[in-house]
């Protein structure tokens, strides 16, 4: 184990983040828009999906619950999916240990609550650049967390004034998204065996429980396991 | 019928509330959890493989179930983003073609 170097949490570290987070905060604008128009279109008062935004600040889970949104809402489901998005959250925040564990009380879980992945990439850069002072992450953090609430009111605004009806291309903007995400995410070969159990075992789900998002829930699941048990083989053999 | 502005309705409450609690109990639970116990190999192999699976369920039966203007909607988001990097022009371009193959057909 490395010795930790001495960390700080100073003024100066929170506007250096301030500063690394227009880029962020400009990346985001289609997303929150197009996270705001969903939630429209699924029957989301105004401030029902403001209040979302504000609490979960987590884009990519919000877009998926929401696009499997129901009036009543399935309650398990649609948090089920929430949580299986925000999984890896649990493999990143011990990543930022270096800081975190130097850090009490509030400064500590406030860090935690503004994580997302834009600030906690840019963050271990800061680590390796042998800067540090974590008050980075809160302040690159912030205007993030401000700029995604509005940008919810304004897609929802949007979505209201557009009216577009269920079925709309427009709400592919949602679906390309999550497209668009498994190009970065592909590994390699490593990952067709699984991505193909998962698909396949979504789209069993997806026929026999109609109208939930329990099919995202059980590929992903499915897929990691079968990608887990593959490796197992693999090395035994 | 859209719902008034500022109607919160109970059930989408609890359900946005508990998306927080679980989204913060996953942004704090890893780095608690991980500094007293070490995940064993197999569940970390798991864990890395649950953020590409999860996408994949969501994508291939919607994708599927969309038609040729999904199919094709994303041929070009994916083409798009091979082509950019950037995980903006996705959105339009495979918004754009999904709604032109809808306008043709």
């Amino acid at each position: 184990m490395t010795p930790h170097p001495p960390v700080t949490f100073t003024r100066e570290g929170f506007t250096r983040g301030l500063r690394a987070s227009p880029a962020l905060v400009l990346g985001g604008v289609p997303f929150g828009i197009v996270t705001g128009l969903t939630a429209q279109a699924h029957g989301l008062s105004l401030a029902e999906a403001t209040l979302m935004s504000f609490f979960a600040f987590a884009g990519s889970a919000q877009l998926l619950a929401l696009g499997a949104w129901t009036t009543p809402v399935h309650f398990l489901p649609v948090n089920l999916t929430a949580l299986t998005v925000n999984l890896r959250f649990l493999l990143m925040g011990p990543l930022l240990a270096p800081w975190l564990d130097r850090l009490h009380g509030w400064r500590r879980w406030l860090s935690l609550f503004f994580m997302i992945d834009h600030n906690w990439a840019l963050s271990l850069k800061e680590m390796q650049a042998g800067r540090n002072d974590a008050a980075y992450l809160i302040g690159s953090g912030i205007p993030i967390w401000i700029a995604w609430v509005l940008l919810t009111m304004a897609g929802h605004v949007l979505g209201s004034v557009v009216a577009a009806p269920p079925g709309h291309p427009v709400f592919f903007a949602a679906l390309s998204v999550f497209i668009a995400l498994l190009v970065p995410m592909w590994r390699g070969r490593i990952d067709l065996v699984p991505w193909l159990a998962a698909a396949a075992v979504a789209f069993g789900v997806s026929r026999l429980l109609p109208g939930t998002t329990w099919h995202i829930v059980a590929g992903a699941v499915g897929g990691g396991l079968c990608g887990a048990l593959r490796d197992r083989l693999n090395r035994s053999a | 019928m859209d719902p008034a502005w500022y109607h919160v309705g109970g059930l989408n409450l609890i359900t946005t509330f508990a998306m927080g609690v679980g989204t913060f109990a996953c942004r704090a639970g890893g780095y608690w959890l991980f500094a007293r116990f070490k995940p064993s190999p197999g569940l970390q192999a798991m864990l890395s493989y649950i953020p590409g699976c999860l996408f994949v369920s969501y994508v291939a039966p919607a994708v599927w179930d969309g038609g040729p203007k999904a199919w094709i909607g994303a041929a070009v988001a994916i083409a798009t983003m091979k082509l950019t990097g950037s995980m903006i022009w996705p959105i339009f371009t495979g918004t754009a073609a999904a709604w032109a193959v809808w306008a043709l057909t």
